[in-house]
């Protein structure tokens, strides 16, 4: 089975930039402790992850928060960049698709399928293609014309997934996104998501709703900070986490 | 191509025919206030005044406007930057070809200048106008890019920034011809990166003289500061979607 996405003792910190944030002035004012802190003050959220992704296959990560659930999905978008070991990733990635929009609040639902579609490297001409089915899908109807910043989450969240699987991605990247829609838009996505499971397209999947993932993933992993405490079929590792 | 596109969406939200109107008005009001100061009341022995100030203006408020702009991009685009990994000098570009759009629209203006001055275009336009392009917009985007990256960590830039670029402003002959500084300084305004380049638009635009040696200054400075540019950007871009 051909891998397509390969973590190997993957190590992730972030730095505190609390100086930082305070602007220019007020790291001058604290120069020596602000370079102290930003060499030592490290939080480390991933510490040694290896795992793989097979083509076609489902992977569930679940974990509790602060774990580096979406920190590991971050890393496989490129995003961030790991900070000690490697990733191999190969393959069209959809939009990292989570809570909050990854749009531009002023622009139109159209206007940011546009946007995004040109961003992850299509042309006008195959975005134009699609545009149609992704608002379709998305069942937002007349608020498409409207600026983003006036939807609601689960309206953000349609549109963020119809755009996600029309891109033909070859891994989707999903994190918590079934969580604010209504449950007929959940069932749609997953019945989606099920079909793109047909088609050979990976999935990695972050969810705390222990049903979907025992629903679409093949194979689960429990983060527990910064590092995987157990990983193997959906049933057992769900069941091990709630217990 | 991929930035241009994206430059036709953001150019069409953003400007409309008002946003037109406002490009246009900014440095024509700008032009009326130093007309009114240096000409009417302290009779600056410059001829053509308003045309010359209007030849200096637009070119410098693409790059001001496009470099002011850069601090706030990377903050605007905040959702997209942690969601999809794109080339992070898109924005950049964006901005710089948006701004270089009205910069474009606003040669009919210039135009009308030349006629009621009676003067008239001349054909050093046709090959003056791109090289001239191609120089500021290399400049413009390596101050731009390293303005936005800076600001992403330090987001009180932006107000240092403008500060900077009210400095330059009066240390770049707009308001002023390069003759009037006095001999032993004049060198010392090609500290100033800006400085060739404003003065090679003007004497274009009003002369329909160009200036090899002033677009070579600028090219110089433009690699010079591209590499250094991409250098820190280079350094910065990966902690992007970290800090956002």
């Amino acid at each position: 089975m051909e891998k397509v996405i390969i973590f190997e003792d993957v190590y992730k910190y972030y730095s505190f930039y609390h100086h930082i944030y305070g602007g220019i002035k007020s790291f001058l004012f604290n120069l020596p402790k602000a370079i102290n802190q930003m060499k030592n003050n490290k939080f480390w959220v991933l510490k040694g992850v290896s795992f793989e992704v097979y083509k076609g296959e489902t992977l569930g990560i679940i974990g509790r928060n602060g774990t580096g659930k979406s920190t590991t999905l971050g890393l496989i978008a490129g995003v961030i960049r790991p900070s000690k070991g490697r990733i191999i990733v190969k393959g069209k990635i959809s939009p990292l698709l989570e809570l909050g929009s990854g749009f531009h609040p002023d622009l139109t639902g159209r206007e940011n399928i546009i946007l995004n579609g040109i961003l992850l490297g299509m042309t006008r001409k195959e975005i134009m293609k699609k545009i149609d089915q992704i608002i379709e899908f998305s069942e937002l109807g007349e608020f498409i014309e409207h600026p983003i910043r006036t939807y609601s989450t689960g309206m953000l969240a349609r549109l963020g997934f119809s755009i996600a699987i029309h891109v033909e991605p070859e891994i989707l990247l999903i994190d918590e996104i079934l969580a604010v829609g209504d449950v007929q838009f959940q069932k749609k996505c997953i019945d989606r998501m099920l079909s793109f499971k047909k088609r050979g397209i990976s999935i990695v999947f972050v969810s705390h709703d222990m049903g979907a993932v025992n629903m679409i993933c093949d194979r689960v992993i429990w983060l527990d900070s910064g590092s995987i405490k157990m990983e193997g079929k959906p049933s057992s590792v769900t069941k091990a986490y709630q217990g | 191509m991929l930035a241009l596109t994206q430059k036709e969406i953001k150019a069409r939200y953003k400007s409309s025919f008002l946003g037109y109107l406002w490009s246009i008005a900014n440095p024509l009001s700008l032009a009326l206030v130093f007309f009114l100061a240096f000409k009417v009341f302290m009779k600056i022995p410059i001829e053509n005044y308003a045309l010359f100030l209007i030849a200096g203006l637009f070119p410098w408020q693409w790059f001001a406007n496009s470099v002011l702009g850069s601090a706030g991009v990377y903050l605007g685009n905040a959702s997209l930057i942690k969601k999809i990994n794109f080339p992070r000098e898109f924005p950049i570009l964006a901005l710089i070809f948006h701004d270089a759009f009205h910069f474009i629209a606003s040669f009919p203006v210039i135009l009308l200048f030349l006629f009621i001055y009676e003067k008239h275009p001349s054909l050093e336009w046709l090959y003056g106008i791109p090289l001239l392009f191609i120089v500021h917009i290399g400049l413009t985007f390596s101050i731009a890019l390293v303005v936005g990256s800076i600001n992403i960590f330090f987001r009180d830039l932006e107000r240092l920034i403008s500060i900077f670029i009210t400095f330059l402003f009066y240390f770049t002959p707009v308001i002023y011809s390069e003759e009037m500084i006095p001999t032993q300084y004049r060198a010392f305004i090609y500290i100033n990166p800006i400085a060739p380049l404003i003065i090679s638009w003007r004497n274009l635009f009003l002369e329909g003289c160009f200036d090899f040696t002033k677009w070579f200054i600028t090219l110089i400075y433009s690699i010079l500061m591209l590499s250094v540019a991409y250098f820190i950007f280079n350094k910065l871009k990966w902690k992007f979607a970290e800090v956002i």
